[in-house]
């Protein structure tokens, strides 16, 4: 089959207990971006069971086409049963690319389709582009264009690289979830809806799930938080960090933690920012009491304002802060609260 | 019971990074350790060992250098090496290195296959589910916690998801991906590091890779290109203060977010 017979962006809209994932509506405006110099469609590949009322929304952030795939065996996600659905699809319908979310999820079933479909993937992509590959004509080697340029980091963050998929269809990204911008939804779009069912047989490859156990949280999720208070080590214990909680309560904004954090115990996993925590980029972020490591700053750089305090006045985190400030958390931080909470009022009243 | 570890000799990524000319790492110049999520993934392997008598074999796919993870391993308490190394493996992706060692496990017995989540240079997560792909095995990702049911060929597995976990039951042969949280990895013991010096590590070039084809293999066998690798372009930096007093650090703190309309 020829590469040119691969056609359309597609985009596997994830959906857990029913309900679709931000990612997936993160992906289709990404993929918007891409359809377009390529002048062809959208199209959201939807898993499940009872899922095919949730095709109306994915059109309203974008999709122009919902494949459904709909079957008992997908009720919860297990890799099997899904791969199994993804990979038919794409064998079936042929895209010319195919995005997935770099989520806990996404990270299990793009290397397992792509692999069954025999093709490249790209992990944890922050860029997506449409360009030609070699990126500038070579002797002897043919430059293809209109070819999905991904961009990540590597490394530990230390480098960015570029990667294509030149001769194999289709090309494949995970991508980062809380980089890609959704569109504004456009109410009462609708998209051509398919319903499409490979068939599924359990064999030796499906895994039985005996229990699914919710983690408890009432917090705001720090990916969709516009204000970050975020500590790091340097807070100096669990019971210090009820400072950052004050100023972020004074600031509206909600506390995170770097690694080192969650390493000691003192916050849980959910709340951290870097490269094996969460991506963020609130308005405004506070690092206090963080050094500012390559793993926690690849989370949180793309923050509109950031603001560090810190003892240490050869921390790299003032390498990426807009306003760094030396000196002693412990102190600083109560006073800031009590002066936000002065000027808010003052806002307030005048 | 025989479980194959899968692990990886990774640059330590906190003393910086080189490239090649064409943008691949050049791993030969940089300092390594063993990949964090593989040694968990070893350790795990091992406390089975310690319970069950399991006999363990770490393979990796590495430099000739790559060995030195695995003498590691032998010291810590695996009972077999392989090292998988050849010149024409350079430059291999995800697709290419799965398919690689995928090759290399057909030669042998296993019950249970145990890799990483993901390595600390590339960060894919790929190359565990790959292999299983590869070799139709059922695969659990994002291991917390693993237990055996020798007798009945299964394994039961604490999978974490980002906002839950799944007790997972699967049947043995499976491939498990581990979590740097799974445990704390055992440290080697001098009789160990005794025994491991004088273990042999076998080593096995494209002759012992069953059912894989040239295509597959190394740069060109790799469907995804770099295009473009670059040392990572940060903002640029933006003021730093030393005030005298914490007052002074607050008016400047508030008088800049107010600057910028951030209160």
């Amino acid at each position: 089959m020829a590469l040119e017979d691969y056609k359309g962006v597609y985009v596997y809209a994830q959906q857990v207990d029913n309900e679709i994932s931000p990612i997936a509506f993160e992906l289709l405006g990404k993929a918007r971006d891409l359809a377009a110099p390529l002048e062809t469609q959208v199209t959201a590949v939807l898993i499940g069971s009872e899922v095919k009322g949730l095709a109306d929304r994915l059109a309203e952030y974008g999709a122009d086409r919902v494949i459904v795939v709909d079957d008992p065996e997908l009720k919860d996600y297990r890799t099997e049963p899904y791969a199994h659905a993804l990979a038919s699809v794409i064998n079936e319908y042929k895209p010319e690319i195919m995005l997935v979310g770099a989520t806990a999820i996404g990270r299990d079933l793009g290397p397992t389709v792509s692999a069954r479909v025999a093709t490249g993937l790209t992990a944890d992509c922050t860029q997506l582009d449409i360009g030609d590959f070699p990126l500038n004509p070579l002797p002897n080697q043919e430059q293809k264009h209109n070819q999905l340029l991904m961009t990540r980091p590597a490394f530990g963050g230390n480098t960015i690289a570029t990667i294509a998929c030149p001769d194999n269809r289709p090309q494949m990204a995970t991508v980062r979830p809380g980089v890609m911008q959704k569109i504004e939804p456009q109410a009462g779009r609708k998209a051509e809806v398919i319903e499409y069912n490979p068939g599924f047989t359990p064999n030796n490859r499906y895994v039985t799930i005996k229990e699914v156990v919710k983690a408890v949280s009432d917090t705001v999720d720090i990916m969709d938080a516009k204000i970050l208070v975020s500590g790091g080590r340097g807070v100096g214990s669990p019971e210090n960090f009820k400072i950052l909680e004050d100023l972020a309560e004074a600031l509206g904004g909600t506390v995170s933690c770097s690694r080192a954090v969650v390493d000691a115990g003192w916050k849980p996993k959910d709340l951290q920012v870097g490269q094996t925590g969460k991506t963020v980029r609130p308005n405004l972020y506070f690092a206090i009491g963080i050094s500012g490591a390559i793993q926690h700053v690849a989370g949180m750089e793309e923050s509109d304002i950031i603001v560090a305090i810190n003892k240490d006045e050869d921390a790299p985190i003032f390498d990426v802060a807009d306003y760094g400030v030396v000196g002693d958390l412990n102190k600083i931080v109560p006073q800031l609260t009590a002066a936000i909470k002065a000027e808010k009022a003052k806002k307030a009243a005048g | 019971m025989k479980i194959i570890v899968c692990i990886k000799q990774v640059p330590d990524t906190k003393g910086g990074v080189e490239f090649n000319p064409d943008g691949t790492l050049n791993r030969a110049a940089m300092l390594t350790i063993m990949n964090p999520d593989d040694k968990a993934g070893l350790e795990a392997a091992l406390r089975l060992k310690d319970q069950y008598g399991a006999e363990v074999t770490v393979l990796t796919m590495g430099l000739p250098k790559a060995a030195d993870v695995l003498q590691e391993a032998l010291a810590m308490g695996a009972d077999k090496a392989i090292l998988v190394t050849d010149r024409v493996l350079g430059g291999a992706d995800t697709w290419a290195t799965s398919t690689t060692i995928a090759g290399a496990i057909r030669n042998l017995e296993y019950d249970l296959i145990i890799t990483g989540r993901q390595a600390i240079d590339g960060d894919t997560a790929q190359v565990g589910p790959q292999i299983a792909e590869h070799l139709g095995l059922p695969v659990i990702s994002y291991a917390m916690d693993i237990k055996v049911d020798e007798a009945a060929k299964k394994v039961t597995v604490q999978r974490q998801y980002d906002d839950r976990y799944h007790i997972l039951e699967a049947q043995m042969p499976c491939l498990i991906t581990a979590l740097a949280e799974l445990n704390e990895p055992r440290y080697m013991t001098p009789g160990g590091i005794f025994d491991a010096v004088k273990a042999e590590i076998t080593t096995w070039g494209r002759a012992d890779f069953k059912d894989v084809d040239d295509a597959n293999l190394g740069l060109k066998g790799s469907p995804t290109k770099i295009a473009k690798a670059s040392d990572k372009v940060r903002k640029g930096k933006g003021e730093k203060v030393t005030p005298d007093s914490p007052e002074e650090a607050v008016s400047y703190i508030v008088g800049k977010l107010n600057e910028k309309h951030a209160l």
